[in-house]
């Protein structure tokens, strides 16, 4: 095939993709003027494009077309669904002699007199002519080849031929024609990619090079519009992909050349070689971004089929519908683009199809008639999110469990202790599809495990929640960059391997006696990290390269996430971090789901690069029930126990004050204590902090280290002053004897101990009171908490002097309440808040009782509650959000709480 | 000793029924025994290398090696072949080849020469050759006091999992 008609073919296939969508956005605003003006002035660039190559057929169709188009924009002629019908019928006839000519090199024979009568007789003003006899673009002998499988393209056929199947259902040929449409745009596409400007204006196209004059159609439009593309179109430059791809590999090597030039640089003191490798450095760095920038390409080109369809899916399936797009702007690579087209459109027809309602199903249920299928695509560190939203009737969980009984994936048994969540994750097996039939559309059963399949191979993730009745949302998140990424390298067993940066969460070192431990339960290890349970892949026995004891000496963790799940692996040690060419693995290795890539590094030694998502897999395949085990430990773990820090101050006895509390550990230099107004402060991050000693009997020290406990808010520090620091213990909290000094809550036993539990609400206030000479709850917070009250209600006298305190800071003015009865009489009295936060588990009113009674005064109706609690199973937060509480916080998550508040006080203030 | 694969006379392994025509190959020592590989499939041979372990890999798989920036898969040829694994102090060479793109190493004993064979000395593979031998074999030349076996080594990579096991 001559360049010539290469460049015709791909143009071409771009203005009918335009068109497709203009024509769309048409039927909805029909007597848009411009609009018709722009359609007509496309059909008839095609039309004479056509005529210049000698291609009368083409011609000829795209004449009739043009004929009717004039009379639309003319106003000769009403635009109604039916003429937006009949003008996209002649686009797919179109196409798919397009696609004839692309495989054949010539117009395959016949004529497309029917259509043309069709089109001629309505520019006429005769109406519709219902049931046409089949078109006679039939799918003559050479026509099969883009449909067979054997295509490079074949994925994308086989999905993409309902997707035909289901053009304009009034004409039954249509379907003929329209196979050959996916196919046709499909490989037309990889063979140039378009470095475009931004603006995707129709008219730039009709402006090629040289070679291709079609000056005498391009005459004929409006000459400003002319002026206007060649603008345009002096801002980019079609170049092939192929030419893109070898630039791209070799940047790769020149990245890979330069991590060995700085590798090598390193082990050199001094060096004449530091300057220039430093510019090399910045200069191949801003080159590889520049090179990755050509392949970005804006997701709405991955779009552009999506309103056509949804349209043609509405009136087949007598819906309507909505498509929102948004974010269509934002980047992706090229390479991820082509790979999640069909896994979109799969789930934008299953939306339709399975998901939205008939108009009278969603008048009955409130909703509006149409329904609306919303695309949200943004970027979000490191990835790229998308999601797909439907307010539809969202997942039919019966007929889910149904499906997953008869397949044998699970019992009934099992069902029944599934959430929603879990049974709705069956929708991703192969062959599950709750349609009761199979149409052209969807209901083959095939799709999702395959849009799954695909979304991973590219190692992004897929998740989704469906609210009966509401509508169902699938998220879909994709790493940005696919050939250089930051790696961290890691060791396990002696041998080294990357793990990309993006799915590194954050690193721990555990080893026996410091803050974090590993801990093991029925034989699976797990990581207490700040109040949760991490369970943990033990790297080694999972490259079976040892055996499977967990040493408890050392050992970093490397905390990932996939999907929904975060877990830690555990490796040997870690290097630090460096920018590696990801390399495919051989094919020998490919099925090996736990690598995703092998490199070189800078010395020159080749590592594999890990694939946390693998490592789910296998690591989950291999303990099937560390799952349970990870909820049930946490369970138990929430359960009354709470952190401690042990300290000495002003004589021997054992103190202690709760580690949510305590910001940081400090030791400063005794000489850095300066006196103001007779008190102790200290320059502390640029503030002074004061500093108050524990009991009025110590001796602040003048010489030497001063060891500190520090309290904070975002903007103030308290400085307790201590004796010693001795421990961190975490022990169940019984308050034994109740004290009657200030700054004392009481006794308890702790590490065997008798230890005083010291009132850390008593300290700040003297803190702050003293130093800033004000009430509470004015000057410190930030101005949007200061003032908002609080109640906070708990049976625990511990929690409510831990809670307490912790809120006060954070500035807010708190009122407390032993039970929900005496909270109940505040409410009575009179009195109001911002926010309640209550606790569930206590004697005579719980929580779920206390909640239901504030929703029912009229008083305290509209006042948001929070739940504290130590269980948080489904169920709970089921019966919780039923009940009225705002949000369901675990008793010692002292950062969650606070930002939990925050965010509902705020929205209170947004909707108020 | 580098030998890269030169662009000369289109000589196959089809060519073989010529019976005049010779072929040139690149000869091996497994184990004892002869191998050869035409020269136009070699494109590399390597002394002793550094191999990364790569885990979990089939067993016929050594590891990974670094040719000049490029990837290579490193294969144990005794191992693909079933024979006894080396004697750890004795060094190895390997032959890299290319398949679809990808780059393998085959570690062997050592190279020997490059060999002229005429057709006349060639055989097809004896159907009482090993099973294993015979799925890898292309043919066998005899040579003066030694059989010398053809590798085809499209079908010595292919490796498939199920065997391993």
């Amino acid at each position: 095939m001559d360049d010539l008609l290469r460049e015709f073919l791909t143009e071409c296939s771009e203005n009918l993709a335009v068109l497709d969508q203009e024509l769309v956005k048409l039927e909805r605003n029909p007597n848009d003027p411009k609009m018709l003006g722009n359609i007509f002035r496309l059909v008839h660039t095609v039309k004479g494009t056509c005529g210049f190559l000698g291609l009368p057929r083409l011609e000829r169709t795209a004449h009739a077309a043009e004929n009717v188009l004039g009379k639309l924009r003319d106003g000769e002629l009403e635009v109604t669904p039916h003429a937006v019908t009949l003008i996209l019928e002649t686009l797919d006839c179109i196409k798919s002699l397009l696609a004839a000519l692309e495989a054949n090199g010539v117009e395959p024979e016949g004529s497309d007199d029917d259509l043309k009568a069709r089109l001629n007789a309505f520019a006429e003003g005769k109406g519709a002519i219902a049931a046409p006899a089949p078109t006679t673009v039939a799918v003559s002998a050479p026509t099969p080849v883009p449909i067979a499988p054997s295509t490079p393209v074949a994925t994308a056929v086989t999905t993409s031929t309902p997707v035909a199947a289901s053009a304009p259902a009034p004409t039954g040929t249509a379907p003929v024609a329209a196979i050959q449409v996916a196919p046709s745009l499909v490989m037309a596409e990889p063979e140039f990619a378009a470095v475009e400007a931004p603006s995707v204006d129709p008219a730039p196209t009709t402006s090629p090079p040289a070679t291709v004059v079609p000056a005498a159609p391009a005459a004929s439009a409006a000459p400003a519009a002319e002026q206007k593309d060649s603008a345009i179109a002096a801002q980019s430059i079609r170049v092939s992909v192929d030419v893109l791809e070898n630039l791209m590999t070799m940047v790769s090597e020149l990245v890979l050349t330069r991590n060995q030039l700085l590798q090598t640089l390193r082990s050199q003191k001094d060096s004449e070689f530091a300057t220039p490798l430093q510019r090399l450095n910045h200069v191949t760095s801003e080159l590889q971004e520049g090179v990755m920038k050509t392949r970005m390409q804006p997701i709405g080109s991955a779009w552009a089929k999506l309103p056509r369809v949804v349209r043609d899916l509405g009136h087949e399936l007598g819906k309507r519908i909505e498509l929102v797009m948004l974010g269509a702007d934002t980047e992706l690579d090229r390479q991820v683009l082509e790979l999640i087209k069909d896994p979109l459109m799969h789930m934008v027809r299953n939306s339709a199809d399975h998901g939205l309602e008939v108009p009278t199903e969603r008048k009955a249920a409130g909703k509006p008639e149409s329904g609306h299928i919303t695309l949200n695509a943004f970027h979000e560190g490191g990835h790229i999110i998308i999601e797909i939203r439907d307010d539809g009737r969202g997942l039919p969980i019966g007929k889910i469990k149904e499906k997953a009984v008869t397949n044998g994936w699970a019992t009934e048994a099992e069902l029944a202790s599934m959430s929603d969540q879990q049974i709705a994750q069956f929708i991703f097996k192969a062959g599950l599809s709750t349609a009761s039939k199979v149409t052209n559309v969807s209901g083959r059963g095939v799709g999702m495990d395959v849009v799954k399949t695909n979304i991973e191979k590219i190692g992004g993730t897929i998740e989704l929640k469906s609210v009966p009745g509401k509508g169902s949302t699938f998220v879909i998140k994709i790493p940005l960059t696919l050939a250089i990424v930051s790696a961290l390298i890691v060791e396990c067993a002696g041998e080294r391997f990357a793990i990309p940066q993006i799915s590194v969460l954050e690193l721990v070192r555990a080893a026996d006696g410091s803050e974090h431990t590993i801990e093991r339960v029925k034989g699976s290890a797990f990581l207490r990290l700040r109040d949760r349970l991490l369970p943990l892949v033990n790297l080694k026995s999972l490259l079976q390269l040892g055996d499977d004891t967990i040493s408890t000496k050392e050992a970093f963790i490397v905390v990932t996430q996939v999907g929904a799940n975060t877990f830690g692996i555990m490796v040997d040690r870690v290097f630090d971090t460096e920018e590696i060419v990801v390399k495919p693995v051989a094919p020998i290795l490919r099925d090996i789901p736990i690598f995703s890539g092998n490199t070189i590094l800078g010395d020159g030694s080749v590592i594999m690069i890990l694939d946390p998502n693998g490592i789910a897999i296998r690591a989950g395949e291999r303990s099937d029930d560390s799952s349970t085990a990870t909820q049930e430990a946490q369970v138990t773990r929430k359960d009354d126990r709470i952190s401690l820090l042990i300290f000495r101050a002003g004589d021997q006895t054992q103190k202690a004050v709760p580690l949510a509390l305590v910001a940081r550990l400090e030791e400063i230099d005794a000489k850095s204590i300066e006196l103001s107004n007779g008190r102790p402060v200290v320059q502390y991050r640029g503030k002074l902090m004061p500093l108050i000693p524990v009991d009025g009997m110590q001796q602040v020290a003048t010489e030497g280290r001063q060891p500190i406990l520090v309290f904070a808010d975002n903007h103030h520090s308290m400085g307790l002053m201590v004796d010693e620091i001795m421990d961190i213990v975490e022990e169940r909290m019984k308050l034994e004897l109740k004290s009657e000094r200030a700054g004392l809550m009481g006794s308890a036993i702790i590490s065997g101990k008798s230890t005083e539990i010291i009132d850390a609400q008593h300290y700040l206030t003297m803190a702050f009171q003293d130093w800033f000479g004000v009430s509470n709850g004015s000057e410190f917070g930030d101005s949007e908490v200061a003032q908002k009250r609080i109640l906070l209600v708990d049976d625990s006298p511990f929690f409510r002097n831990l809670l307490g305190p912790l809120l006060m800071v954070a500035g807010y003015e708190v009122t407390t309440a032993e039970s929900g009865d005496q909270a109940l009489g505040f409410c009575e009295a009179g009195m109001d808040f911002d926010l309640i936060v209550s606790d569930i588990e206590m004697p005579g009113m719980s929580g779920f009782d206390f909640a239901e009674a504030v929703r029912a005064h009229a008083r305290w109706s509209a006042t948001p509650i929070v739940a504290l609690t130590a269980h948080t199973s489904p169920k709970e937060l089921e019966r919780g959000r039923a009940v009225g509480f705002v949000d369901y916080i675990a008793k010692t998550d002292r950062d969650g709480l606070l930002g939990s508040l925050s965010q509902t006080l705020s929205n209170v203030t947004r909707a108020a | 000793m580098s030998t890269n694969g030169t662009p000369s006379g289109s000589q196959t392994l089809g060519a073989q029924t010529d019976a005049h025509a010779s072929s040139d190959f690149v000869t091996m020592m497994v184990a004892d025994q002869l191998f050869g590989i035409p020269v136009l499939s070699v494109q590399d041979v390597l002394g002793p290398q550094r191999i990364t372990r790569i885990p979990l890999a089939p067993p016929e798989v050594a590891g990974a090696l670094n040719l000049r920036g490029r990837i290579v898969t490193a294969i144990d040829v005794r191992r693909r072949l079933s024979l006894p694994a080396r004697e750890t102090n004795v060094s190895s060479m390997s032959i890299v080849v290319d398949k679809a793109g990808e780059l393998y190493s085959l570690a062997v004993d050592n190279v020997g020469e490059v060999l002229s064979l005429p057709g006349e000395a060639y055989e097809r593979t004896p159907p009482t050759l090993d099973a294993q031998w015979r799925e890898v074999a292309a043919g066998i030349y005899r040579l003066d006091g030694r059989l010398m076996v053809v590798l085809d080594v499209a079908r010595l990579l292919d490796i498939r999992r199920a065997e391993a096991a």
